[in-house]
């Protein structure tokens, strides 16, 4: 059965998503990032941050909320049961703290077929309150047997 | 300090038994793959995976700290491949290929039990 094609270009409605100190600080834990930015605000900002600074790859926490809807939509009809993720991009901008509104609009970049797999490319474009693109992200998931 | 070509780094972290749960929590991705034993057998796998995306942390934690902070990172991609497992060592190494107008240009992979679970990194480092 080919790839379902007509979603490409597709556009998202955009989320917003408010970044708080606390969550930026359980992410840093998760991963396991021990830099003070990440966690002491006094160091955040001696280093001329408003707050902690997020670790790049917060940028999951915020984009995803949008991307999920796309992963979902049944117009792309993707097989779960057969997906696995098969590649990542992040191009970041600012470095994002804690009180920054991140609003994230994904689409589909891309649905094509090699060697019976499909491939399907989401993009995510991240921006802060102030408009500046903080980071965009592109999400390859893979299917077997399409 | 700054990145030359043919400079190395490498990080490695053990990822102790609930660090899914945890990183679940702090992603907000809950698929059970990650946290639930008896459904990830029950789909073929042989227990519970890491997700992707912290392995992918891992390599960029390797960048960061090698590069001197968060704010040096300004792109990186991986491939994801195979699974990674909780409790067995990973060690993320990375090699500065080229200097371009000052960023450095760096290529890394994630190995663990000899298999490589994160491929073709390839990560832009502001010097």
């Amino acid at each position: 059965m080919p790839v379902k094609t007509e979603a490409i270009g597709k556009r998202y409605e955009p989320t917003t998503y408010a970044v708080g100190r606390e969550k930026i600080r359980e992410y840093a834990a998760a991963v396991g990032e021990t830099n003070p930015l990440h966690h002491d605000v006094e160091a955040a900002r001696a280093a001329g941050y408003a707050d902690v600074v997020a670790p790049p790859m917060f940028a999951v926490v915020f984009s995803s909320r949008a991307v999920g809807p796309a992963l979902f939509d049944p117009e792309i009809g993707l097989n779960f049961a057969m997906m696995v993720h098969g590649g990542q991009e992040f191009r970041w901008g600012p470095l994002v703290v804690a009180g920054d509104e991140i609003t994230t609009a994904a689409s589909v970049k891309d649905i094509s077929e090699r060697g019976g797999m499909g491939f399907y490319v989401f993009e995510s474009v991240s921006k802060n309150q102030n408009g500046e693109t903080v980071c965009t992200a592109t999400w390859t998931n893979i299917v077997r047997g399409v | 300090m700054s990145l030359e070509p043919g400079d190395t780094f490498e990080l490695r972290v053990t990822p102790d038994p609930y660090v899914t749960v945890r990183y679940a929590g702090a992603s907000g991705d809950f698929n059970p793959i990650h946290i639930d034993e008896a459904f990830a057998k029950q789909v073929g796998l042989p227990g519970r995976i890491l997700h992707g995306l912290w392995t992918m942390a891992q390599v960029a934690r390797a960048h960061t700290d090698a590069a001197g902070g968060p704010d040096k990172l300004e792109r990186l991609s991986v491939q994801f491949r195979g699974m990674g497992k909780l409790t067995d060592e990973i060690v993320v190494t990375g090699t500065v290929r080229e200097l371009n107008d000052g960023v450095a240009i760096v290529e890394s992979e994630a190995e663990q039990d000899g298999q490589r679970i994160i491929r073709n990194g390839e990560a832009e480092v502001r010097n």
